[in-house]
């Protein structure tokens, strides 16, 4: 598998950490449900899912990849700083 | 039929030509007292604890492709019971007992061999962690012992003691665990319950779940609508696309799992052997082959094949681990769909919806529970009590962060596991 | 026999080699096989499962009878297909899989057993009584299987790994390949052309054709030429292509040296036996060729029995005839060429047998048309053929049956990434779908193309769609002539009667095989294999799996498309776990990292440990001490009493500096980092969003928008992904970066009641208690050199963390050694740096296991109120916090108990011991010299209501059962009076 890093360009998947769905990070003030929901529900998609990966042996951007599940594909890369994943304050 | 040594001697002095299905190809009919998606290993077992132990027989078994064709026929074989927190000792504990009497309550030769396993370990804290699960393995009534580095060297003179970047300092070995013909298991018990008048319907996807007024009332398939009175989920690897029927979303992220097999080779390994560096498990098979594995991929996949970075890394762990088995060639390379849950445990449950029951979650841990998952389940199913050895696995221990199960101490992320 | 005059080097050099002992000659440029056929030698192997005489069937990497062993003790190299290897001077092969010779097997009694070894009959028996499995049944049966053995040595050969990138990658050399790669390298593009063969050519070196008017391998030669001389171009021999994976990512091996005597590839030496190759291609032309299939016929598996194909192969690549009277059975017009070439090579061609009633005749050889051989008579060798047809059954008097059920393209790799091949009626074969793998087109055979000229064409447009995929122009070019025939096959699969015809040679799979599984339910293709095993031997099915499928089809009444496929799966040729695994051998299977003070903790005859990948010291031990114990005793003591020196560089350190930075902190740690005073240092707590504990550790702060954090050594890698992640993903509008310094520095405590009258002999300046207070930090020098001075203490002595830069690390600590050693004190390990800990109740990654939370460890005042934190939420679940979790607790011996350990569990006195009355467990247990008995920490069910209380420590694993006293987890000094000074 090979990722295109928008700073680094096409590297081999073993530069990169994975952490799973890309997902808003809910108010501090959210409730139990919300946080549930956050740190442990997943869609799960057998199809496109928003992700996050870490160029961790290259420029160590985080990023947010969108690809299938299913056949691998990439479709999208963008730097996980532009992605609004940060909730509200 | 009743099969025997006698059986085989009979048929193979008269030309094989007695031999009959294992199990028949039923038309679905239009309504079941329990209808269970997914006729894989869980699945099937589940449909013939229901027949074999609470008389429930009015059963039909969904299955999208054809019997035991998901994670049951696509694993690395291994049955053990040596967890060490509360939910999973007693439930892989329940499970191994179950293992122990199967072949002769089923009629059928899963080749259950209890050739036993050695967890390695690598130095004082993974020892020390070894032993705080050896003592709990022993505290729940199973058999652990800790092994020196001679001792483990008297086992297995072939692994790379002496020239290691970890070298081995012992390990802990549990004798009755060991591995299985997987296949076979899915076969003994889809027939063993079709001998019990449960309906096993192949090529059947379920393609919708009726819910009315919170309460389950049947299925949408492939080859049309099936009331039921109760539905139980056993689709492991599809659990989250399954639940989606019903509304639901679960704690549950798929990853792929790769495993492999050598071409066939005269025996070397006579054990199951695991490292704690690099998270190899190695077999070897009865017909020979090696048969290995080691982490996810680390990415969400249903992909059911992996990638070469985890193909090298388990080569890499093998070469360093077992340098004896350089030679051997890779033959084959396959990967299963794992239902990761948060804390690498499973699930069985009730779901929020009457009449709707979950079996799911099984991370790693699918095949050594398959006659667990089904016997309790079954009893779940029958009863809508838990059984005794699956109170834990609870669906809501992720919400109110009770009773969670972090054998790996890994945490809520959901691809550390 | 060798057939003067014929093959491509008939002038070849001889070279000698043995076979099971025999010394044969055999000549440069053959196979194994090759020079085995040549000698007359037919049978070479025995079956898996009948342990059935068996011969060479192939001239490829698909072979699945003559799997032979090579060398001895280390080098030892099971199931080796002989019609790849190489032959080389002094090359020794032996028989396996039979005892005591190939010739005279004991196991093949297994073959009259037969009839009770059919499918899956070890499912049905072999169950009673339940223990003789593991006793009787299973080791007889292991031992009957397998196929060659390993030595069970450490494998000695050295082994490499490479990357390669191209344009396109070719796959195959055969005419689609070379005129994929002739196409795309005249155009300029990054070619890499993987060719599994030691020439390039594929079929065209088996067959006796033209191309532009000249002999076909001669063509080859030219092309070759023309590419070889080409930069952009890399031609990979004896290299196969053995997996695709995601986004143009193919696995390839190169076997480098397995056509060299043996002493080549030792490590040490110039070669690698294998190299395994990752390749990174932007588009790939698939040339792979195809492979024929075997008809199932009665004994269809005897020696002598071969492909046609391979047997044109041997004829026309290696002037070898593999009989003297030869036969021929098929169903299509492509195996007459193996007639027409073995005639015009003056072998004697007893009968050709057609299925078809329409197939072609000849002038040269007798056709028996609408004909087929249903039967084989010979032992170990073919002595003759029973053939059936309109005139009823004749025997034929043959030494060699060439045979043909036509042939199958070679899809596999397209299969890799899970799309299924589609079935084309015309030539009765799977063809890939476009779009099987991203990126790669089939070309040629492996398209379903078997004419020459089909292949040609289809090689050159398939490297000009890939070239105008890549922007890259090509000059127009016109095809060279070929052959164009059509290809006519009409469908046998099994030829009907009694008896046993094989369908997976190796495995010992048979159409009866296959009709039982059907009759017995397994009527998927996926339980058919699987109940039978056929597809599951070392060809994955190449030779069988079509055959297979088709009687498997008849048997279900349905046709071979409704019966689908099984898949193919990584890798397409089987390949050695060392080549996949190179570089990881004995310590190359993870980094060393060794510290600046690594060489003079040797000089002082250091025990090292290992912590992850670093190489710590656990002891010094001194002239007369006996065990660990004594040694660490006494560097306990030095702290203690005096002062030590520990290295303590492995710690993760992360410079975090920018005007958010203490914002940044108060979001990561549970507790506040913003109002922190400069020049001073503060404990952390940094939770994971589960709100369990990640990690803890020291955080300086060095300037108003300056930190540096320490992490434990376990955790730096991840501390720092966290770092990053909180602040690219959740915080990117916050000004704070993150840097780190981990080997940078090196830092070494200076721990004890000396640590300040050490250092103020060392720094260039003097400190105080006033300057240097407790938790105080800043920098400092040493004879000039600027550095940092901590004063942290995991001792609870008073003590100071000295770091400068690393590359003065080794003189710093050998200074500081010597320093503390004239102050009374010394060097200190791991080993005595854990026993300080615990005597203090410091906690490590043995107490932080992951599953503990800030309540469990009484730090729940550390999780600030005020303001939001990482894992903030959900530490506040109920789950995390109450008197059913277990508690960090001390434990203290109760009367004579000598022993404490780590692991244990702990039970109430009055309870059995059993899980459910489990009350916790031992993390951390050590020998206090202080106090002068064992201590431990660990986790206690509601622990802090229960200190005084007396609790029972077992360890089955140790054979430990003992009285134990629940105490506060601090053992020495509660009120931390020493280390404030």
């Amino acid at each position: 598998m090979r990722i295109t890093c928008p700073l680094c360009g096409e590297r081999d998947r073993r530069e990169f950490y994975y952490k799973g769905a890309a997902l808003e990070r809910p108010a501090a003030e959210a409730d139990l449900d919300a946080w549930h929901a956050h740190v442990h529900l997943r869609e799960n998609p057998a199809g496109e899912l928003e992700e996050l990966w870490y160029h961790e042996m290259g420029c160590n951007s985080w990023l947010r990849v969108t690809r299938d599940t299913a056949t691998h594909e990439i479709t999208d890369v963008v730097l996980a700083a532009d992605a609004g994943l940060g909730g509200a304050r | 039929m009743r099969f025997s040594g006698w059986r085989v001697l009979k048929e193979g002095l008269t030309g094989n030509k007695g031999w009959a299905p294992h199990w028949r190809d039923p038309e679905p009919k239009r309504e079941y007292d329990v209808v269970i998606i997914g006729g894989g290993g869980h699945g099937l077992a589940t449909a013939y604890y229901l027949a074999a132990e609470h008389g429930i027989t009015n059963v039909a078994v969904l299955e999208k492709g054809y019997l035991g064709g998901g994670n049951v026929g696509r694993n690395t074989t291994i049955v053990r019971a040596n967890y060490y927190l509360p939910g999973n000792s007693e439930f892989y504990s329940h499970s191994l007992k179950l293992w122990e009497s199967l072949e002769q309550e089923l009629n059928y030769n899963a080749m259950m061999s209890q050739r036993g396993i050695i967890n390695l370990f690598h130095n004082d804290g993974q020892r020390d962690a070894a032993v705080r699960r050896g003592n709990a393995i022993v505290n729940q009534g199973d058999d652990a012992e800790l092994l020196d580095r001679e001792a483990v060297r008297r086992l297995a003179p072939f692994l790379n003691f002496d020239n290691n970047r970890f070298p081995i300092m012992g390990g802990l070995m549990q004798r009755r665990a060991g591995t299985a013909r997987h296949d076979a298991v899915a076969w003994g018990f889809a027939r063993g319950a079709d001998m019990r008048g449960v309906d096993l319907i192949q090529n059947c996807e379920v393609t919708g779940i009726d819910v009315e007024n919170g309460k389950v009332t049947g299925v949408q398939t492939a080859r049309g609508p099936i009331k039921a009175k109760k539905v139980a989920l056993a689709a492991a690897g599809r659990s989250s696309q399954v639940a989606a029927m019903a509304g639901l979303t679960l704690p549950i992220e798929s990853h792929v799992l790769q495993a492999f097999v050598s071409e066939g080779l005269k025996p070397l390994i006579d054990h199951v052997i695991t490292f704690a560096e690099g998270h190899l498990y190695i077999s070897q098979s009865d017909k020979g082959g090696l048969v290995f594995g080691s982490y996810l991929d680390f990415y969400a996949s249903y992909a059911a094949r992996g990638n070469l970075p985890m193909v090298e890394h388990t080569m890499e762990t093998c070469v360093a681990m077992v340098p004896a088995v350089s030679k051997a060639r890779l033959l084959r390379s396959w990967g299963g769909i794992m239902d990761m849950t948060p804390d690498g445990s499973p699930i069985i449950d009730h779901s929020p919806i009457e009449g709707l029951y979950l079996n799911c979650g099984w991370c790693y841990g699918g095949f050594k529970a398959t006659p667990g998952s089904g016997n309790v389940y079954a009893h779940l199913i029958a009863t809508d009590r838990p059984h005794g050895a699956a109170e834990k696995l609870k669906l809501d221990r992720f919400c109110s962060g009770v009773g969670l199960m972090d054998e790996e101490g890994t945490g809520a992320q959901h691809n550390l596991h | 026999m060798r057939i003067a005059g014929k093959g491509l080097a008939p002038e070849a050099k001889s070279v000698s080699f043995t076979f099971n002992g025999r010394h044969l000659m055999g000549q440069e440029g053959d196979t194994l096989a090759s020079a085995l056929l040549a000698n007359g030698v037919h049978l070479v192997g025995r079956s898996f499962k009948y342990h059935r005489p068996r011969g060479i069937l192939t001239a490829g990497s698909e072979e699945p009878n003559a799997l032979v062993t090579l060398g001895h003790g280390p080098q030892q190299d099971p199931n080796q297909r002989a019609t790849t290897q190489e032959l080389f001077e002094g090359l020794e092969a032996r028989s396996q899989n039979c005892w005591p010779s190939v010739e005279h097997d004991v196991m093949a009694l297994n073959n009259l057993a037969a009839p009770f070894f059919g499918a899956g009959f070890y499912y049905k028996t072999f169950m009673w009584p339940a223990a003789f499995w593991e006793k009787l049944y299973e080791p007889m049966i292991r031992r009957a299987a397998g196929l060659g053995a390993l030595s069970g040595e450490a494998d000695t050969d050295a082994y490499e790994k490479a990357y390669g990138f191209c344009d396109l990658l070719v796959i195959g050399s055969g005419p689609a390949g070379l005129m994929a790669a002739l196409t795309a390298g005249r155009a300029g593009a990054d070619v890499i052309m993987c060719e599994e063969d030691c020439r390039l050519g594929g079929r065209l070196l088996a067959e006796d054709e033209e191309i532009d008017g000249k002999p076909a391998h001669l063509w080859v030669a030219e092309a070759e030429a023309e590419l070889e001389a080409m930069e952009n171009v890399r031609l990979m021999r004896r290299t196969s292509v053995t997996g695709a994976y995601d986004q143009g990512t193919y696995a390839a091996l190169e076997r480098v040296s397995h056509h060299l005597p043996r002493s080549h590839s030792l490590k040490g030496s110039h070669l690698p036996r294998e190299c395994f190759w990752r390749i990174a291609a932007k588009r790939t032309v698939l040339a792979a060729g195809a492979i024929e299939r075997p008809v199932a016929f009665r004994n269809n598996d005897r020696p002598g029995i071969m492909m046609a194909g391979a047997v044109r192969a041997y004829l026309n690549r290696w002037g070898v005839a593999p009989g003297e009277r030869m036969t021929l059975f098929a169903n299509n017009d492509d195996a007459h060429r193996t007639a027409h070439d073995l005639v015009k090579s003056g072998v004697h061609l007893a009968a050709v047998i057609d299925s078809r009633h329409d197939a072609p005749e000849s002038d040269l050889y007798p056709v028996i048309k609408g004909a087929q051989v249903c039967n084989s008579g010979g032992g170990k060798q073919l002595e003759s053929i029973t053939v059936r047809s309109v005139r009823g059954e004749e025997k034929i008097q043959t030494d060699c049956l060439a045979m043909s059920g036509g042939w199958n393209p070679s899809v596999h790799l397209t299969c890799h990434l899970n799309a299924r091949p589609a079935w084309r009626r015309d030539i009765l074969g799977f063809v890939p779908e476009a779009g099987a793998v991203p990126g790669l087109r089939a070309a040629g055979a492996c398209n379903g193309s078997f004419s020459t000229a089909g292949a040609l064409r289809e090689g050159a447009e398939a490297a000009l769609a890939a070239l105008n995929d890549l922007g890259l122009a090509a000059a127009t070019q016109e095809l060279p002539q070929a052959e164009d025939a059509e290809y006519r096959i009409a469908p046998l699969w099994a030829v009907p009667g009694k008896g046993r015809a094989w369908l997976d040679f190796q495995n010992d799979v048979t159409v009866k095989d296959v009709k039982q599984a059907a009759v017995e339910n397994f009527r998927s293709v996926e339980h058919m294999k699987r109940y039978t095993t056929q597809g599951m031997a070392t060809d994955q099915g190449k030779n069988s799996n079509v055959a297979a499928l088709a009687v498997l089809a008849d048997a279900n009444g349905r046709t071979i498309p409704e019966t689908g496929t099984t898949t193919f799966r990584p890798p397409f040729t089987p390949m050695a776990i060392g080549a996949m695994g190179a570089g990881a051998a004995d310590e190359g299977f993870k980094p060393q990292r060794f510290l600046t003070s690594h060489e003079a903790g040797e000089a002082r005859g250091a025990h090292q440990l290992e912590v992850g990948l670093w190489y710590r010291a656990a002891y010094f031990p001194k002239p007369g001490e006996t065990n660990w114990r004594q040694s660490c005793d006494r560097e306990v003591m030095y702290v203690r009493n005096a002062v030590g020196i520990c290295d303590v560089s492995t710690l993760g350190k992360i410079d975090i500096q920018g005007a958010d930075a203490g914002k940044f902190l108060d979001f990561v740690y549970t507790n506040g980092f913003s109002k922190l005073k400069v020049g001073k240092t503060r404990y952390g707590l940094m939770l994971r969003e589960d709100g369990f504990i990640m990690d803890d550790g020291t955080t300086a702060r060095l300037g108003e928008h300056h930190y540096v954090m320490t992490t434990t050594t376990a955790a730096a890698g991840q501390v720092m992904a966290h770092l990053e992640f909180v602040s690219q993903a959740l915080r990117p509008e916050w000004d704070v970066r993150f840097t780190s310094v981990t080997e940078q520095w090196a830092q070494f405590a200076v721990a004890g009641p000396k640590s300040r009258e050490l250092l103020n002999g060392l720094l260039d300046e003097k400190i105080d208690s006033e300057s240097w207070p407790f938790m105080g930090c800043g920098e400092i020098s040493v004879m000039g050199i600027k550095g940092r001075l901590f004063r942290i203490s995991f001792s609870g002595e008073e003590a100071y963390e000295l770091a400068l830069p690393a590359g003065y690390g080794d003189s710093l600590y050998r200074l500081l050694v010597e320093r503390a050693e004239a102050l009374g004190g010394g060097a200190y390990g791991m080993e005595a740096l854990n026993v300080l800990r615990i005597e203090k109740g410091f906690i490590t990654h043995a107490e932080i296991n992951g599953t503990v939370t800030a309540f469990d460890l009484g730090m729940q005042g550390l999780m600030s109120k005020k303001k939001d934190f990482i894992g903030k939420a959900m530490a506040t679940r109920p789950g995390l916090l109450g008197e059913e979790r277990m508690q960090l607790i001390g434990l203290k011996p109760v009367g004579a108990v000598k022993e404490l350990s780590a692991g244990a569990h702990l039970f109430n006195p009055e309870d059995p011991v059993e899980r459910i009355y489990d009350q916790g467990y031992v993390t951390s247990a050590g020998f206090s010299p202080l106090m002068g008995h064992m201590i431990a920490l660990g986790f206690l069910k509601d622990g802090q209501n229960r200190i005084g209380d007396q609790i029972r420590l077992v360890d089955h694993m140790r054979g430990l059962d003992v009285q134990c006293e629940v105490c506060e987890p601090v053992f020495y000094d509660t009120e931390g009076e020493r280390a404030r000074g």
